[in-house]
C-alpha cells in the first residue's frame, strides 16, 4: 500500500475545506491524522467512526509513535473484539485543535508560523463536522455506528444530533450531554496552571521548543484524579510511602500518590501540547447539546432513527450516572430506540478504558444487533 | 429457544402485531425477544438489575436501566401501545401509582401477579400461622421482594377504585388457564388487560 493510500496507519490527509465554526471563524484547509484498520465493504456499510477522549489520539488499535505503548483501546478494538475488525471498518480521526497531527494550535497557520492561540477556538460540534469532512473524502456516507468514551461520547451525540440520518448506531460511553459547573471548575484550574507558567509566553513557545511543561504537568495531575476513584486511589496507594521507611519532612514525594502523579503529569508534557490542552478542554466546557437545540435535549432527536446505547459506571465522579439518564430521559421522550445500563467498575471515569467485560458484552451484542 | 413463563406467553399471544411495547421489568428479555421476533413489536424494557440489562443489550434488545418506581414519570404520555407490568406489581413501593404511570405510558396495560388468596396460601397461613412459602412464593418474608402481596379481588378493588377500565382478565393454575369463577381462590396467577 503506496503511503498516500486513503486506507491503512497512521494516515495524513490535507482537505480544502473550508470548515465553518460554531464561533464564527472559519478553518481552512484542515488537517487530518488518522488511523482505520479493518476493510471497507462494497456498499460502504460496515464504517465503525471512533472518537477519542480529551488527551487521546487516533493511535486505538496501534503502538503509539511517541511513547511506544499500545493503543489506548485494544480491549475493545480489534480482530476478534467488540469493535470487530474482521467485520467492520474502524476509522479514527485526530480531533482537530489537538496535537497529533490534525489541525491544531501548533500547525502552521498562513504564515508559516504555529497558529498559537491565534487558532480559532473550537467546540465539540467543530470537531464532529470536520470529521463528516474527513468521512465525505473517504466516501463513507453512513456510518453503521459512531462510538466514544468521555469527550468521544460527545462527539458521538452530537454526531447523532448534527447528521442524524448518517448514523444508524451510537454508543455514548461514561459521558454527558453537557458540562457541569464542576467540570468547567476542573478545566480552568488545567488552564490556569498552564498560563501561569512563565514558559507559556501567550502560547508563543514553539520556535525554542522550551514549553509550559511545568503548568501542563500540573493541568494533568488534577485531571488525573478525576479520572480514578477515591476508592481506587485508596487500594491502589493507600498512604504507603515511597521508597522510604519514614517521613522526610520534606516536600519531597513522600507518598506513592504523589509521586504517581508527578510521574502522569511529567510524562504527559513528553506526548501533548498545552495549547491543545487549552483548546480542547475549551470545547468540552462548551458543550452544551440541549443549549444548542432551544434548551431542550428532547429536541436535538427529535425523528431521529439513530439506535443508541449508553453505559455509565457507578464510580464515575466525572460525568456520573446522572448524566447518562439525562440523555436517557431526552431520548426516551423523543421515542428514539434506547438502552441504557450502569456498570459496577471500581476504576473511576477511566472504567471505560480499562477491564470491564460487561461493557465488553454490551457494547459487542449492541453494534451486532445493529447488523440485524 | 425456551418456552415462556406461562403468564408471559398469555401476553405475548394478546398482544397485536407491529405495535410499540414497553416491558417494565423486563427481566432477561425474554418476552420482548418473542414479541420482536414473532409480533414485529418495536419493544423496550426497564429493568433494575444491571445483569439482566447487559444480557438484554446483548441480545439486541432496546433495554434501559430504570426502577419502575421513579423511571415511568419520564416516558411522555401514550408512548406506547401496551405497557407491561409482569410479577412486578407486588415489588413496587406505592402499587397504585404505578398502575397510574402504567396507563399514562401505555394505551393499554399488561399486569401479571401471583394471587396471595389463592388456596394453598390461605391454608398455609391457616394451619401453618407462619408467612407462606409455597412453590409460587418461594421466599420467606424478610426477604422477600414482594413488598405488597395482593389478591385477585384486591386487584380488582383497585381498578374499580382507580377507574380503570378491565379488557380481559386470564387465570393460571400451574402452566394452565383455569376459570374465572373463583378465581380468588383457585388461581394462583392472574393477567389483567388493563384501559382507561
Amino acid at each position: 500500500m503506496s503511503d498516500d493510500a486513503p486506507f491503512g496507519p497512521d494516515r495524513h490527509i490535507t482537505l480544502p475545506g473550508p470548515l465553518a465554526l460554531d464561533g464564527g471563524g472559519v478553518l481552512a484547509p484542515v488537517d487530518f491524522a488518522y488511523e482505520t484498520y479493518g476493510t471497507l465493504n462494497a456498499d460502504a456499510s460496515n464504517a465503525i467512526l471512533l472518537c477519542h477522549a480529551l488527551t487521546g489520539d487516533q493511535y486505538v488499535a496501534s503502538d503509539h509513535p511517541v511513547t511506544g505503548k499500545p493503543g489506548w483501546w485494544t480491549r475493545m478494538v480489534g480482530s476478534g473484539k467488540p469493535i470487530d475488525t474482521d467485520r467492520y471498518f474502524v476509522v479514527c480521526p485526530n480531533v482537530i485543535g489537538s496535537c497529533m497531527g490534525s489541525s491544531g494550535p501548533a500547525s502552521l497557520a498562513e504564515d508559516g508560523i504555529p497558529y498559537g492561540m491565534r487558532f480559532p477556538v473550537i467546540t465539540i460540534r467543530d470537531m464532529v463536522r470536520a470529521q463528516a469532512l474527513l468521512l465525505d473524502h473517504l466516501g463513507i456516507d453512513r456510518l453503521y455506528a459512531v462510538v466514544g468514551g468521555s469527550m468521544g461520547g460527545m462527539q458521538v451525540i452530537s454526531w447523532a444530533a448534527t447528521y442524524p440520518k448518517r448514523v444508524a448506531s451510537a454508543v455514548i460511553i461514561a459521558s454527558t450531554a453537557r458540562h457541569s459547573a464542576q467540570n468547567i471548575a476542573f478545566h480552568e484550574v488545567g488552564r490556569q496552571a498552564i498560563m501561569a507558567d512563565p514558559n507559556w509566553r501567550g502560547g508563543e513557545y514553539y520556535a525554542d521548543g522550551k514549553g509550559p511543561d511545568a503548568g501542563l504537568a500540573v493541568a494533568r495531575m488534577a485531571a488525573h484524579i478525576t479520572y480514578l476513584s477515591e476508592q481506587g486511589l485508596t487500594e491502589k496507594f493507600g498512604r504507603r510511602l515511597q521508597n522510604r521507611d519514614a517521613k522526610t519532612f520534606g516536600f519531597d514525594a513522600d507518598f506513592q500518590v504523589e509521586s504517581y502523579l508527578r510521574h502522569q503529569g511529567l510524562s504527559f508534557t513528553d506526548r501533548f501540547d498545552a495549547n491543545s490542552y487549552l483548546y480542547i478542554t475549551r470545547a468540552m466546557d462548551y458543550f452544551d447539546l440541549a443549549e444548542e437545540h432551544g434548551g431542550h435535549l428532547a429536541n436535538a432527536f427529535r425523528g431521529s432513527a439513530t439506535r443508541f446505547c449508553l453505559v455509565s459506571f457507578d464510580t464515575d465522579w466525572l460525568y456520573p450516572t446522572s448524566e447518562s439518564r439525562n440523555i436517557v430521559h431526552a431520548l426516551n421522550a423523543s421515542g428514539a430506540p434506547v438502552s441504557f445500563v450502569e456498570l459496577s467498575a471500581p476504576f473511576g471515569h477511566d472504567s471505560f478504558l480499562l477491564d470491564v467485560p460487561d461493557l465488553n458484552r454490551v457494547v459487542d451484542g449492541f453494534l451486532k444487533a445493529g447488523g440485524q | 429457544m425456551t418456552a415462556l413463563r406461562p403468564d408471559l406467553a398469555i401476553i405475548a399471544r394478546e398482544v397485536a402485531v407491529g405495535t410499540r411495547v414497553l416491558d417494565v421489568g423486563c427481566g432477561d428479555g425474554a418476552l420482548m425477544a418473542a414479541l420482536r421476533d414473532g409480533k414485529q413489536v418495536d419493544a423496550r424494557g426497564m429493568e433494575l438489575d444491571p445483569a439482566n440489562v447487559a444480557e438484554c443489550v446483548a441480545r439486541g434488545l432496546s433495554v434501559i436501566q430504570g426502577d419502575a418506581n421513579i423511571d415511568l414519570a419520564d416516558y411522555p404520555e401514550g408512548a406506547f401501545d401496551y405497557a407491561i407490568l409482569s410479577q412486578t406489581l407486588q415489588t413496587t413501593m406505592r402499587p397504585d401509582l404505578v398502575m397510574e404511570q402504567l396507563l399514562r405510558v401505555g394505551r393499554k396495560a399488561f399486569v401479571s401477579f401471583p394471587n396471595f388468596a389463592h388456596w394453598r396460601v390461605r391454608l398455609s397461613l391457616l394451619w401453618g400461622g407462619r408467612m407462606p412459602v409455597t412453590r409460587l412464593l418461594p421466599i420467606a418474608w424478610y426477604e422477600t421482594p414482594n413488598i405488597h402481596h395482593v389478591t385477585v379481588d384486591d386487584f380488582r378493588a383497585l381498578v374499580r377504585d382507580q377507574g380503570i377500565k378491565v379488557e380481559g382478565a386470564w387465570f393460571l393454575s400451574g402452566d394452565r388457564l383455569t376459570s374465572a369463577a373463583a378465581a380468588n381462590f383457585r388461581a394462583e396467577h392472574a393477567v389483567f388487560l388493563l384501559s382507561r
